[in-house]
């Protein structure tokens, strides 16, 4: 698998991979995507890299372990949920944050950083997952 | 919401008046744990930190549910529903007195598991995850305990299996894995026939709603009919196969003595009654025309799994083999309050029977198993043939297991004394001989049971082959870990928790009372899911 030509482009491809699950995860709010999918096209980008630079360069770049970042994702998920309490609203209920920023309309929301944290769990999920596959391949 | 220019009138879809902010106590068990499972998986590394944290966040949930508890038994049933959306739409998760005690007891039952844990699981099971799975499997019980959504509960049993998997395999043993094997192929398909019964329902109803489900069901012309039938006997058999019931219970014996001692306790406490509360709730709230023509089926599998449970505690010698036929036993007790429930008359005393049974078993499995755990330590086998002497090494100790022995039997003055007579009480009163003959004779079975383990392990001087009126002192496997209070003060809480019952039932038998008539005159349920208009 270790081909020139695969190593010289699997960074950028992986790079590009990066950005389009994010570009995936925000533009899910009002149309097709989601933290989900985004989370799994991240998670390939990870893979591929892995693939073509070995998984000890994959681990060096994500800097926390993929176990670490599910759990992260799971405490924001949850913990997004929480704010409607200081509200008087029940679990879960969506609060929004709409400004403007130089002329555009922003809209924040905890159902994006719900999003967010799905997409790190999936992340860190499958991520882990596809490295210990791909370390046991390599021994 | 974000560049919408109509204005939509929010007040048909969503409750607009604030939500009392006691009400949160609902969803705090399932959000600490998650939170608090969340947290540890991100401690992973640090194994010194993660069982104290683990242990500050178990502490928090029993604190939460003793609150929610409390405040069930003040408000009566009290629901929330997800997001503010109003149900059937929104998901609604309601605290009734019979899973908010459900929860509380095994929040109880999760921090002794807990505590036993931190000197029973070493730094490698820390490192793969003990706590933030505990956490995580109570997220899942929990859940289950309060939803009132029905792929709800199918979702919260999906947690709940995950993280049961990654516990059982803690060890990475080559046995582990064999067990976790059988009892993921076996879950894996009950879950399947759970999720295809939910799909059933919800092609005939169009409602994943309990509340509505049973409102849609009393209204139905003939509630007995084809595909109700269907889905009754789908869910009989994917709940039966989570409880262990025959002839779906070998999974339970084939799996539960292979991880550590303490995930066994806690698997056998929670898991196989997370399937008899689901039974319950499906069977007495949504589906009480399909009990009706299901009781002797399931009286019927009651009687068995009684039997099988007793018999093969008798047969085996290993003590945690023996423990899990002896939770498969109690499973077949709390399944025959389920066949009594059928008959209008005794609905309440026989549910309120198999509650407190639930709420016994639950305390004196795991107790049980600690103390396995606990003779292991002492003695070095789990083996009976090997064991001997014990009494010698910690008189408090064997008094303690007797406690269990009798407790776990159905005898007097212990927790299992009194679900028993109700039971016994509600079958005989049902015209149901064979099924209280079924208890009485189980219940004799479990005392001769427990009774040799206790006449081996720790009344006799020595192994097998040690003569008579001589003692041979055994050696344990791991005398470090019986210092500190880590390992005898769970078994000292769960036992005080036995005797507590025993010797003063009346607290239990009326929140059990309470839990049965919620679920056999479910309007207040419906009422508080629902709306006045239910």
């Amino acid at each position: 698998m270790r081909t020139v030509i695969f190593r010289t482009i699997a960074p950028y491809l992986a790079a590009l991979m990066v950005l389009f699950s994010i570009f995936v995860l925000l533009r899910g709010h009002n149309e097709p995507g989601g933290g989900f999918i985004g989370g799994l096209i991240a998670a390939s980008a990870l893979a591929i890299y892995g693939i073509a630079c070995g998984v000890a360069s994959v681990r060096r770049a994500i800097v926390f372990h993929p176990m670490g970042i599910s759990g992260f994702g799971l405490f924001i998920g949850a913990l997004a949920g929480v704010l409607s309490f200081f509200k008087g609203q029940a679990f879960m209920t969506s609060q929004w944050l709409i400004f403007d920023f130089s002329g555009v309309e922003v809209a924040l929301s905890t159902p994006l950083v719900f999003d967010i944290g799905v997409y790190l769990v999936v992340v860190g999920a499958i991520g882990s997952i596809a490295l210990a596959l791909e370390e046991r391949e390599a021994d | 919401m974000a560049g919408s220019s109509v204005s939509v009138d929010y007040a048909d879809a969503m409750i607009m008046t604030p939500i009392p902010a006691g009400d949160w106590l609902i969803v705090a068990p399932s959000l600490i744990t998650m939170v608090g499972g969340a947290l540890c998986l991100m401690l992973r590394k640090n194994t010194d930190l993660q069982p104290k944290v683990g242990m500050v966040l178990l502490g928090a949930l029993v604190v939460a549910s003793l609150a929610l508890l409390i405040r069930v038994l003040d408000h009566g049933v009290i629901t929330m529903v997800m997001g503010n959306w109003l149900p059937p739409f929104g998901i609604a998760v309601t605290a009734d007195a019979l899973g908010a005690t459900l929860t509380f007891i095994g929040s109880v039952v999760a921090f002794c598991a807990g505590l036993f844990g931190m000197k029973t699981v070493d730094s490698s099971g820390r490192r793969y995850g003990f706590y933030p799975f505990l956490l995580l499997l109570m997220t899942g019980v929990c859940g289950s305990f309060l939803t009132a959504d029905i792929f709800n509960l199918y979702v919260w049993f999906e947690v709940l299996l995950i993280s049961s998997y990654g516990l059982l395999i803690l060890g990475n043993d080559r046995i582990q894995l064999d067990g976790a094997v059988k009892y993921g192929v076996l879950n894996l398909v009950g879950t399947n026939l759970f999720l295809i019964a939910t799909g059933l329902i919800y092609g005939i109803f169009g409602t994943l709603n309990m509340a509505d489900i049973a409102v849609k069901v009393d209204a139905m012309e003939n509630p007995a009919s084809g595909t109700l039938a269907t889905v009754a006997a789908l869910y009989f058999l994917a709940f039966a196969m989570k409880a262990a019931a025959f002839p779906v219970n070998f999974w339970l014996p084939a799996s539960y003595h292979t991880p550590n001692i303490v995930v066994s306790a806690v698997f056998a406490g929670l898991l196989t009654k997370v399937g008899v509360y689901a039974l319950i709730r499906i069977f007495v709230l949504i589906l009480p025309a399909s009990l009706g023509y299901m009781a002797d089926v399931i009286g019927l599998v009651a009687i068995v799994t009684l039997m099988t449970g007793a018999l093969g505690a008798l047969a085996q010698t290993e003590i945690r083999r023996l423990l899990g036929y002896l939770v498969i036993a109690g499973i077949g007790s709390m399944l025959a309050g389920l066949a009594v429930a059928a008959n209008d008359e005794k609905a309440t005393l026989a549910i309120s029977g198999a509650i407190f049974y639930a709420v016994h078993s639950i305390i004196v499995m795991t107790a049980l198993y600690m103390s396995a755990g606990i003779i292991s330590m002492m003695g070095g086998s789990f083996n009976l043939r090997q064991l001997g002497g014990l009494y010698q090494k910690s008189g408090a100790f064997a008094g303690v297991f007797l406690i269990l022995a009798f407790a776990v039997s159905g005898l007097p003055p212990f927790s299992g004394f009194w679900p028993k007579v109700m039971l016994v009480d509600a079958a005989f009163g049902d015209d149901r001989f064979w099924l209280g003959a079924a208890i009485l004779v189980s219940g004799f079975l479990t005392t001769l049971a427990m009774g040799r383990v206790w006449i081996y392990a720790f009344w006799r001087g020595g192994p097998e082959g040690t003569p008579d009126g001589q003692s041979v002192e055994v050696t344990g496997s791991s005398q470090a870990q019986l210092s500190g209070g880590a390992v005898w003060l769970p078994l000292g809480i769960l036992t005080a928790l036995v005797v507590y019952f025993g010797l003063q039932p009346e607290w239990m038998i009326e929140l059990s009372t309470q839990g049965a008539s919620g679920v056999v005159d479910p309007l207040g349920y419906i009422r508080s899911v629902l709306g006045e208009q239910g």
